[in-house]
């Protein structure tokens, strides 16, 4: 316990990079996905074409991939991204669009025909159905799905690490290179970070859930 | 609700505006492509000699990458098997009726899922070996490969088994079978069919996060990517980086495609077959496809 005091401005620090991570990537995934299921049910062929393709190409494409990319690759067409973080922000940020636009689709799709129908019979168009009638039932529905994404995502900012970002997983990495007789209490404290992200979360999908479901 | 229900048939005008969009987003994407591809040629990534070296086997590249792929594949083969195993014997011990059976597995199965990935595999790569256990960049991903989609298979299975018929097991019962035998004749081979094709697509998943060897130090395709160019590096200075870390990507992405393609396949199948009737809506879920954590906390 004392090594765990001794280590609290590290741990500390990283817990935020971690969380602040995960928070930022979130919401411009979140922004990225919905957009991009907008495009994958959208009247026109070339746009659906596109997203599909987006989707395609991440879901089949590892992470660690995507990070390896974006931290090393593009500098050959001259782009670099400002900073560590910023690599894996946009990192994490285009992989889980890819899964956001999933879970989307799939809440979308659940979304009785019925409706649609009527939004379209009392003549609104394709973005207003969208936008009005839709997607608010959609978000609804996908709030399990989609708040399992951002749990997952919140697990997958680790890979940073592995890119020099000095998140969780990298003080356990420096902590347990330093303290080899202290390796337990260094996990324990890392998981616990992890799940002081997590397991809030999960309560919180579970209370929205409940008040925002729509009894069918 | 198909797609087709949100908009009308587009009419003349709203072809033609569409075609005008079409071309001019055509250009855009095809100007980002080539402004892309000019960058690159002004840097001059797009000698043939530079990609050359990728299918040259006197450069030794094609056989290390090769080695890499069936490095990957082979970490991804192992896990796959063993997780599968311990997948279907842990969801049978959380449908268990003794609860000293049950609660001890949901306490396994739930704490291998809120831990990441990548924390499980450092975890057996650095503290098992203190505990006496001799391990390696190999042992150690496997291990954590296996531990992680263990227990997200088993909550598949769980799935699979509960979505048989109620009729099936009542059934069963009615005939004198025992509770071993309802399981391992009756539940169990129909919960398998119908999940097929979800343990292919959590393939998929494994193999994806069989790139975390990247980290942990396992010379799989991205690692030995990276080697590959730290070799050129030093003898050649940069030249051939951005080839190698294309190929390597590049490889990643097809095999998961295949694999990928062939989960759909035995989809197809699956839902054409009689024998694993009603296999209605089996797809992973979004968390789970993203690997490395999905699952709820």
């Amino acid at each position: 316990m004392q090594f765990l005091s001794d280590n609290s401005d590290l741990l500390w620090s990283a817990f935020l990079t971690t969380l602040s991570l995960a928070v930022v990537s979130g919401l411009c995934a979140l922004v990225l996905g919905t957009v991009l299921a907008a495009m994958r049910v959208s009247p026109v062929p070339p746009l659906r074409g596109l997203a599909t393709f987006y989707v395609e190409v991440f879901r089949n494409t590892p992470l660690t991939v995507v990070f390896f990319f974006l931290a090393f690759g593009i500098v050959q067409i001259d782009l670099q991204f400002p900073s560590r973080f910023l690599t894996a922000v946009a990192a994490l940020s285009l992989y889980t669009a890819a899964f956001v636009c999933e879970a989307l689709r799939s809440g979308i799709n659940s979304v009785p025909a019925g409706q649609a129908e009527a939004a379209r019979a009392l003549g609104l168009t394709f973005g207003q159905s969208l936008r009005q009638v839709v997607l608010p039932q959609a978000f609804r529905t996908v709030v399990p799905p989609l708040g399992n994404v951002w749990i997952a995502l919140a697990k997958n900012t680790s890979i940073a690490a592995g890119f020099a970002v000095t998140d969780l997983t990298a003080a356990l990495q420096r902590l347990a290179n330093a303290n080899a007789d202290q390796l337990l209490a260094v996990f324990a404290a890392v998981v616990a970070g992890y799940l002081v992200i997590t397991l809030p979360s999960a309560w919180l999908i579970r209370v929205v859930e409940t008040r925002v479901a729509i009894v069918r | 609700m198909s797609t087709s229900v949100l908009f009308d048939l587009p009419g003349p005008r709203a072809r033609r505006r569409q075609l005008v969009g079409t071309v001019v987003g055509a250009l855009v994407v095809a100007a980002l492509v080539g402004l892309a591809l000019w960058r690159l040629a002004a840097n001059g990534q797009l000698q043939p000699d530079r990609w050359a070296v990728l299918f040259d086997p006197a450069s030794g590249v094609p056989q290390a990458l090769w080695e890499g792929l069936l490095n990957t594949l082979a970490v991804a083969a192992v896990g796959m098997v063993l997780a599968t195993v311990l997948g279907a014997l842990l969801a049978v011990g959380r449908l268990s009726d003794h609860a000293w059976v049950r609660i001890p597995v949901g306490v396994v199965i739930e704490l291998f899922r809120a831990v990441p990935l990548l924390i499980l595999i450092l975890f057996c790569l650095l503290f098992l070996p203190t505990v006496g256990v001799p391990m390696t960049a190999f042992r150690a991903l496997v291990l954590g490969l296996t531990l992680y989609n263990m227990a997200v298979l088993a909550e598949i299975f769980r799935a699979g088994i509960l979505s048989v018929d109620r009729g099936q097991q009542e059934a069963a019962y009615a005939l004198g079978m025992r509770k071993t035998q309802v399981m391992t004749l009756v539940l169990l081979p129909q919960a398998v069919r119908r999940m097929l094709p979800v343990l292919v697509a959590q393939l998929v998943v494994l193999l994806k996060d069989s790139s975390l060897g990247f980290i942990v130090g396992y010379v799989e395709l991205l690692r030995t990517a990276r080697s590959l160019v730290e070799f050129f590096n030093f003898s050649f200075g940069s030249q051939y980086t951005f080839q190698l870390y294309v190929a390597a990507g590049l490889i990643y992405i097809i095999v998961n495609v295949v694999l990928s393609q062939v989960a759909r396949s035995v989809e197809k199948r699956t839902r054409r077959s009689t024998k694993a009737a009603a296999a209605k809506d089996v797809e992973l879920p979004a968390d789970v496809q993203m690997g490395g954590g999905g699952g709820p906390a």
